[in-house]
Order: structure tokens, then C-alpha cells, then sequence
């Protein structure tokens, strides 16, 4: 299983992180440091993984934000490659040629998707169509109740 | 007006911004002092809307909140809006108020625990979104106490018709199984019958939660190992199956499945032959039709491999598999060559032949940029290090070494120490290897390796001198590898005859003065980069050579009493002793500061440093056979060594200890090494009476200027004997520093107890008893030579007496 979940910028800003495990508010700091540290050093073409205390961490740069993944260590790395690259398929789907700047002021959004693509750590759906079916359903209920509820159009 | 109220003025300063206006103004704040102002503004705000009744603009500020949280802010504050706003029938509301709750709670606080009848209620909402959304949270975060008490509504779920819901629960139920884990007996039906759907997002969760389940209990295994047929099918079908626009990545049919029921497969087919069978022809179809010019692909064949290669499959898959990985290795993706590496150091053990047959592709590994891929191309090649390789594999290690990055040079010393060690051809390639690496890495090695080394070129007895000389060059090129120097410093100070010399069979002759051999170990002395134990190895060594050059003792002498001055407290106590020897003790210098026997293995030389008297005892008889003791030379005990030198080869004589008023420094040092008392080394020896036995024959040994020894001994055992030698002094002066010293054949083990004192006085007023115990197990013919040493009249006089007789004993010693 995903044990955590991270994107940032090469400055070293965190746009999402995902925890799968319950982690105490310090040790998630100290985690998103150390895998800020261990990637940002890397020269560009290395290879995809790395090893942290127990875990294989998976990462790919993605223009200027990293996808950073830590994986148990019978997970396939090759395959956890392959879920941050659906995950980038599926924000991109959603906002269309997705930039950092959308993940940024749309968070919530980026949070919304992961979660019908991730849970508990482990793919729940492995068809990039029906994760935007929910998505675009999702939405649709979200706005019909605020149109019912006549609050001010966001 | 200058005084608002103070509501007007939150309003006037922070009207409720839109969430993105909100991030616009902290993005374009251009310090982080301006930033921390415009969230306190900003958090301010949230804080007064919490407050106040529902606006309609809640989610928005959660939201908010959120951003602002992930900026590393504090954001507790919130953690009650999350619970009022899951509770919200407003679904907008409901997603941010479950999304805080994600990002804010976890078990541990009490909050969560307010949220769990929400989550309890939407698990059976109409809308199946509100569902998805408790049971996601549920998954993300669900203590124990709710997933005990949230698991029948999961199970239910599991059987509930929409597929959308069972994906979810099923992800769910492995939560709840991995936190609970008795809980998964009630998941097993369910799962059980998942595996009929066609729904992928279906079948991948059925597959995830079988996995848990399996791994977990193992009679759950056994039941589920009736599903392999069933898994078997659904692969064939994925792997078969033409072109599925919705579940196709690189012409690959939904890869997350399938290694998904590749792994259910392989914990399936784990120590048992049926299943192993029966998924064979599968593997087989996997590995040759999966399409591999795509990472998709090469993540579906890894874990094929995998697969093929934890389960019981037959030899002809296994090549396979093993080809596969070494094409993996050639392949140009760094990735691909690295997860090949990590997987055959898994079967390196096993399929060891089949590893090394890609040995060379592994090698090449080392010289790769990636510091990931050499970390494992480093592991791979020490494990395939062989007799048969072991000086072409050592080269390339050896090259590594020199360039490898700093976090893999201990590991990378390490791996080479225990390779050569191993499967050394010869003790001069072993040296030569060792002293290889000390010079490229020898800040990186482990605090063993010196005396590991020192033991093995006591060992190359032919070597020392090509040794010696070798070392004494890299002394002279840098002493900045501590290791390195102390090894140096060690050989020179034992073997500087050697090197004085000249002349070596291996190397090249180079003339080296004293004054050249002092020189250098002066420069280590005096270095700012010498350790202080380096500096201990070369003032010790300086003094050693005291007794193996002729011209320049005396600046020998100078140095030592320099150094008694130092700050340092350990060198201060060697040069103070040393010079005690120069003085008081010159007539033992010879004998103390001899060559070093063979240090064995395992002697106690590798727990010196915490040494105690039991781990000497211990040593004591299996030494014993070359009637010597190992005391190797660690630098903290060195001093304590020197007294401590009970034995030796059979030329080297064992001085008496405790020789009437030695300086206290050392005794108190032997003392505590020998963990109180020196005469209690011999465990193996029984403690012989102090008092010379009466009835026992005396014979006079030796008769020679007035000074009269004589012997006599009382069997204590088959093999044991106590001797004693009574000294007298019959001339019209006094005596004294009298002292014996004895060595006997090498099987018989020597110990000597403490005289009676050191002084005989004129006229035979006064004996000197010494008490010699012996034992002697092999039997041999029993002989032993006595060392007398004594001043008179202010000269010192010496000498040797051979004893071949006992009496007491028969003829053969017995």
C-alpha cells in the first residue's frame, strides 16, 4: 500500500500530501522535509527510486511540481510509477492541460480526484473514464445543492 | 472617523474573501513576514465565521482554512467546524467538512471520534456520493473502535448492488481488516463473491482485500487457494482480450489489476504445488505475450517474475523469469536495470548460477551515474564474489571504491574486507588488498580492520619485510587515513629491522636510514591530523625500535622523555613508562619490547579494549599449545601489554611479575586488566600453596659467584608440578634487583607466581623464593632455563642456566 503521498515544487513548497497511516503533525513535517531533501538533490535522469527508512519512495517530476509516493517494501515501483501517472492523467483530464497554478488554487479540487482514484492507500478505480464520470457527477450535486440553497454562485 | 466598532472593523478589514482571492494574497506576499500577516488576517477572519451562524459561505471558509494549513499554519481551530459541517445535509459542505477531517483529524484526536455517528449515518445515505465520501474517510482515517463498530455496515455494503459502493467498501474493509485484524473472518464471503463481478474497480478491490485476508490467516489462505482457477481465468481474459478503450494503458489491459491478481497469485502459490501448477502455463503466456518497450509493460513482467519466482514453478519458467531479468539489466531505463538488480539479489542465494552468468552486465552497473543503481549493483556484486572471480571482481571493486559516492564507501570497505578474507588467493594479495583500500577509503572503515590486518601480517611471516616496506612508503606519501597510519606505525615499530635493512625480494630496494624511519614517526607524532591513538601506535613504535636500530637510541630516548610532558594523559603514561624502562628497567627493555608473536584468530585481541579478566582466562588454554599469550596490541592497553607478556615463543623468556617496587602506574594497569589479579590467569592451573612444600628433595641448580639457586618440585596432578627455586646469596655484599626469569618446552604451560622479594642480601641472611607452576599435558620431556639478573656492587650481572632434571620426577620429566 501508498503510505504517503506528496507534491511540491522545485522551491520546495508542498501543494498536496496525502497520509494513508496515521502520522503525528511532527513526523509529517520531518517526513516532508526528508523527502524534499532526498529529491530535490537528485540530478535529472536519475533513477525513479530511492530508499528511506522502510520504504521505497517513488517519484517523477512532473514540469515544475514532484510527485512524490512512499511504498511498502513489497510494492511494485514500476506500477507505483504508473499511479502517479494516472493521477497526473486524471488532473489533467479535469482541468485540462493542468498546471502547477491550477493545483494551487484548486486544491480542494486535486483532493477530490485522488480520492476517487486512491483509498486507504490502494487504487479503487482503475478506469480513467469512470474516475471523471464521478468527478463530473460529484460536481454536479455540489452545484445543484448550492443552487437550491440559492447561496451566492461561487 | 478614527473609532469603528469592532465588528465594522473585522468586516472593513477582512471582508469573507473568495477562497482564491485569499490564496492570490498570500502568493503575491513578498516576504514571509508579510505572508505570516496576511494569514493571521485571514485566519482571524475564518475564525469570527466559524463563530457566527451558518452564511452559506462555510465550505468556503474550511477551505481556506485548509490552504492555509497545508502552508505549514496552525489550523486546530478548525477541527470542530469539520465535525459541524460533515453533520451538514448540504453535500457541499459535507465534501470540504470530510476533506478537513482527512487533512486535520486523525484517530488520535478526540474529534474524531465526534464525526463517527456522521459517518455511521452517511454510510446509508441515498446519494451514493455521500456514501463514497464516509467511506472514504472511513478508509483514510478510521480507528479501531470504528471500524469494530462501522464493520457489519461494510459488509453489507459489499453485497449492496451498486459498483460504484462495493469498490469503496471493499477498500474499506481492508482498512478495517488491517487495523482489526479478527475482523477479517466476516469479510471472507463477501470477497469471496466479488470475485464473480465484472466491474474492474470491483474486482481489483476484491482482489486487495483477499490479499489482507490471506496474508493475515493463514487457513484463510487455504480456502482462497480454491480461487485460483477463477484468477486464472480473469488474467487469461485481461491478457487475451482485444483493445478495452477503458481500461487500456500502452496496450496494456488494465495493468493495476493485473499485477494486482499476480500477487494474489504468487502468496496463492507459495509452497504448494497444486496451485503453482495450475498457474504455470498462465506465467508463462504473461511473460512472453506482455508487451515490454513500455515501464506499463515491464511493471506487468516484474511482477510476473516475481511471481514466478517465489512459487513453485517448474525449472523451465524459472530460466524465463531469470532471462527476463537479464534483459532487464541491458535494458536503457535506469529504472528498469535497478528493480532487475533488486530482484535477482533475491534469488542470489538460490539461483546463484543463473546470477552469475550476468555478472559482467552487474559489474558494468558499478560504473553507472545513478547512486541508486550502484547501491544495488554494489550489493549484487559482493554476493557474487566467488573463489573463481574472486581477482578480476576484486579489481572492479576495488576501482569502485575510488569513485564510489561517500554513503557507499563503508559499506563498499566492509563488503571488499569480507570477500578478501574469504577467498583470498594469497596472503600477499590479501595484504595488498587491505592496504588498497586503506589508502582510498580508510576513514570509512570499521575500527576492526587494524587489528584484523595487524593479525594477518603477524600471520605472513615471509611478507613482513615486503610489508613493511609497503607501508613505510604510504606513511611517507599521507598521513591523513588514520587507519592506514596505524597499521604503518605498528609494522615499523615491530619489523623496522626489516626495514633498516634495505633490501626486499618484492620490492624494489630502498635505502632507509634510522634517521628516515625516526623522521616519520616524529611527523605522525607531531601531526595535527594523528588521531590520539595513531599517536599512541607511534610513540609505541618509536620505542620498539629502540631495541632494532643501534645508532640513534638516544634520540629514541629524547623523544620519549618529550613526550612525558604531554597534555595528552594517555601518551604522557606511555612516554613516563617508557622512560621508566629506559632508566629503571633497561635490563627488560630487550625482552618486553621483543617481536610480537603470531597473533591467532579470535584471540582476545578483538575484545582488548573492554577486556576482563575472564576473557583472558578463557584464552589461556587454547594458546597454550605454543606456551604463549596473545595480548595484541591495542593502543589503550599497550603499556599493561608490555608487563602482561607472560610467555612468548619458547626463546622468549616470561619476567617475573610484580618485580619488587615497580612503578605504581603499571601495576595498578595490569591489575585492572587482569581483573585484579595476574595470578589468577591461569584458570586452568590449580593454585599452587604459596608456601614452599617442606618434605619435596632440594637439588642445587646453579653455583656461580656467590649466588646459589636451588630447585626442587612437588607433583600436583597427572600433568601439573610446582617448582620452586630458592635463591641465596652467599657473598660479602648485598644483592639486589634479583630476578628470575624461566621458559620451558612449548607444550608446557609456565606460570610464574610472585617472588618473595628482590633482594638477597650478604651472607646468606635472606633467601628468595619463586614459585613456578607447571603443566605439562603432552607429556614431553621436561626442561626448563632460568634467566638470573642481578646488580651488585653496582654493576649488573646476568645469567642462563638450563635445568633438565627434576627432582621428584622421573627420568622422562613425568
Amino acid at each position: 500500500m501508498m503510505r504517503f503521498l506528496l507534491l511540491f515544487s522545485r522551491q520546495g513548497k508542498l501543494r498536496l500530501q496525502k497520509w494513508f497511516t496515521p502520522v503525528t503533525d511532527r513526523e509529517k513535517k520531518k517526513v516532508i522535509r526528508d523527502m524534499m531533501m532526498l529529491v530535490l538533490a537528485r540530478p535529472p535522469r536519475s533513477c525513479n527510486f530511492l530508499h528511506f527508512r522502510d520504504l521505497k519512495i517513488v517519484y517523477r517530476r512532473y514540469a515544475s511540481l514532484y510527485f512524490c509516493a512512499g511504498l511498502e517494501n513489497q510494492d511494485n515501483e514500476l506500477l507505483g510509477l504508473e499511479v502517479l501517472h494516472r493521477y497526473v492523467e486524471l488532473l489533467d483530464k479535469y482541468f485540462g492541460n493542468v498546471c502547477e497554478l491550477d493545483i494551487i488554487f484548486n486544491f480542494e479540487k486535486a483532493y477530490f480526484i485522488l480520492d476517487e482514484f486512491l483509498m486507504g492507500g490502494e487504487v479503487v478505480e482503475t478506469s480513467k473514464v469512470a474516475v471523471s464520470v464521478s468527478m463530473e457527477e460529484a460536481d454536479t450535486l455540489q452545484e445543484t445543492m448550492e443552487e437550491y440553497m440559492s447561496k451566492p454562485a461561487y | 472617523m478614527y473609532f469603528y466598532n469592532v465588528n465594522e472593523l473585522y468586516r472593513a478589514m477582512s471582508p469573507s474573501v473568495p477562497l482564491q482571492e485569499m490564496i492570490r494574497a498570500i502568493r503575491s506576499a513578498r516576504t514571509q513576514c508579510e505572508e505570516r500577516g496576511v494569514i493571521q488576517r485571514e485566519c482571524a477572519a475564518i475564525r469570527a465565521q466559524f463563530r457566527q451562524a451558518d452564511n452559506g459561505g462555510r465550505s468556503h471558509n474550511l477551505a481556506k482554512l485548509l490552504y492555509v494549513h497545508m502552508l505549514g499554519y496552525p489550523a486546530h481551530f478548525g477541527q470542530m467546524e469539520c465535525v459541524r459541517m460533515i453533520a451538514s445535509p448540504r453535500y457541499s459542505e459535507k465534501r470540504v467538512g470530510y476533506l478537513g477531517a482527512m487533512m486535520l483529524l486523525d484517530e488520535k484526536q478526540d474529534a474524531s471520534l465526534l464525526i463517527t455517528n456522521s459517518i455511521k449515518n452517511d454510510l446509508s445515505h441515498s446519494n451514493q456520493y455521500v456514501q463514497s465520501l464516509a467511506l472514504c474517510t472511513l478508509a483514510c482515517m478510521g480507528s479501531a473502535e470504528m471500524c469494530r463498530d462501522l464493520a457489519p455496515e461494510i459488509d453489507r455494503l459489499l453485497r449492496a448492488s451498486n459498483s460504484y459502493i462495493k469498490k469503496k467498501a471493499a477498500l474499506c474493509a481492508v482498512h478495517i481488516v488491517r487495523k482489526v485484524h479478527d475482523l477479517g473472518e466476516l469479510f471472507v464471503p463477501a470477497a469471496r463473491s466479488l470475485l464473480a463481478e465484472k466491474n474492474h474497480g470491483v474486482l481489483h478491490g476484491a482482489v486487495v482485500l483477499i490479499i489482507e485476508l490471506c496474508e493475515r490467516n493463514p487457513e484463510t489462505l487455504e480456502r482462497f487457494r480454491k480461487t485460483v482457477p477463477d484468477l486464472v481465468q480473469i488474467m487469461k481474459g485481461l491478457v487475451l482480450s482485444g483493445y478495452s478503450p477503458e481500461h487500456d494503458v500502452a496496450g496494456i489491459s488494465d495493468p493495476f489489476l493485473q499485477v494486482r491478481i499476480l500477487r494474489l497469485l504468487r502468496i496463492l502459490g507459495r509452497n504448494n504445488e497444486g496451485a503453482s501448477d495450475a498457474m504455470n502455463d498462465l506465467l508463462a503466456q504473461v511473460a512472453t505475450n506482455t508487451d515490454s518497450t513500455k515501464t506499463v509493460g515491464n511493471a506487468v513482467l516484474y511482477e510476473t517474475v516475481l511471481t514466478v519466482l517465489d512459487i513453485k514453478s517448474e525449472s523451465g519458467l524459472r530460466v524465463l523469469a531469470v532471462n527476463i531479468l537479464g534483459r532487464f539489466l541491458l535494458n536503457n531505463d535506469r529504472n528498469i536495470r535497478y528493480i532487475a538488480m533488486t530482484s535477482l539479489q533475491k534469488i542470489v542465494g538460490t539461483d546463484h548460477n543463473a546470477v552469475q552468468r550476468h555478472r559482467g552486465t552487474i559489474v558494468d552497473c558499478l560504473k553507472d551515474q545513478d547512486a541508486s543503481v550502484k547501491r544495488r549493483a554494489l550489493e549484487l556484486s559482493l554476493a557474487l564474489v566467488s573463489a573463481s572471480n574472486i581477482r578480476s571482481m576484486m579489481k572492479e571493486l576495488l576501482l569502485f571504491l575510488s569513485s564510489c559516492p561517500a554513503e557507499l564507501k563503508a559499506h563498499a570497505a566492509s563488503g571488499i574486507f569480507n570477500a578478501a578474507e574469504r577467498y583470498a588467493p594469497s596472503q600477499r594479495w590479501h595484504i595488498d588488498t587491505i592496504l588498497h583500500v586503506l589508502t582510498t577509503a580508510g576513514g570509512d572503515v570499521r575500527d576492526e580492520t587494524v587489528p584484523n590486518l595487524i593479525q594477518l601480517i603477524t600471520n605472513a611471516s615471509e611478507l613482513h619485510c615486503y610489508t613493511v616496506h609497503k607501508l613505510y612508503r604510504a606513511l611517507l606519501t599521507d598521513i591523513s587515513q588514520q587507519s592506514l597510519v596505524q597499521v604503518a606505525c605498528w609494522c615499523i615499530g615491530e619489523y623496522g629491522d626489516l626495514l633498516l635493512r634495505g633490501e626486499c625480494q618484492e620490492t624494489e630496494a630502498v635505502q632507509v636510514t634510522e634517521d628516515d624511519v625516526l623522521d616519520a614517526l616524529e611527523t605522525v607524532l607531531q601531526s595535527h591530523m594523528s588521531s590520539p591513538a595513531t599517536r599512541g601506535f607511534a610513540l609505541t613504535a618509536t620505542m620498539k625500535l629502540s631495541t632494532r636500530i643501534t645508532d640513534n637510541v638516544d634520540r629514541i630516548r629524547s623523544i620519549v622523555s618529550i613526550y612525558g610532558s604531554c597534555i595528552d594523559v594517555e601518551l604522557q603514561q606511555r612516554a613516563v613508562e617508557y622512560n621508566a624502562l629506559f632508566k629503571k628497567y633497561d635490563h627488560m627493555r630487550a625482552a618486553v619490547l621483543e617481536r610480537m608473536p603470531v597473533i591467532e584468530k579470535n584471540s582476545s585481541g578483538h575484545t582488548n579494549g573492554e577486556t576482563t579478566g575472564e576473557a583472558i582466562k578463557d584464552i589461556q588454554p587454547a594458546k597454550v599449545k605454543q606456551g604463549e599469550l596473545l595480548l595484541p596490541p591495542q593502543p589503550a592497553n599497550q603499556v599493561c601489554d608490555l608487563l602482561d607478556l607472560l610467555g612468548g615463543s619458547d626463546e622468549t623468556l616470561q619476567p617475573s611479575p610484580a618485580v619488587g617496587a615497580p612503578v605504581p602506574g603499571l601495576l595498578i594497569n595490569t591489575a585492572s586488566i587482569a581483573g585484579g589479579d595476574l595470578l589468577d590467569l591461569l584458570g586452568v592451573l590449580e593454585p599452587a600453596p604459596l608456601a614452599p612444600v617442606l618434605t619435596a628433595p632440594t637439588v642445587p641448580v646453579y653455583e656461580k659467584d656467590g649466588v646459589t639457586l636451588t630447585l626442587s618440585c612437588e607433583k600436583q596432578s597427572d600433568t601439573g608440578l610446582t617448582v620452586t627455586l630458592t635463591a641465596s646469596n652467599s657473598t660479602e655484599s648485598d644483592i639486589s634487583s634479583f630476578t628470575l626469569q624461566a621458559a620451558v618446552p612449548k607444550s608446557v604451560q609456565l606460570h610464574m607466581k610472585a617472588p618473595s622479594g628482590d633482594s638477597l642480601p650478604a651472607r646468606g641472611t635472606a633467601k628468595v623464593t619463586q614459585m613456578v607452576v607447571l603443566n605439562n599435558p603432552n607429556k614431553v620431556s621436561l626442561k626448563m632455563r632460568v634467566r638470573i639478573s642481578y646488580t651488585s656492587q653496582g654493576s649488573a650481572f646476568q645469567d642462563t642456566v638450563q635445568i633438565d632434571s627434576f627432582p621428584g620426577l622421573d627420568a622422562a620429566g613425568q
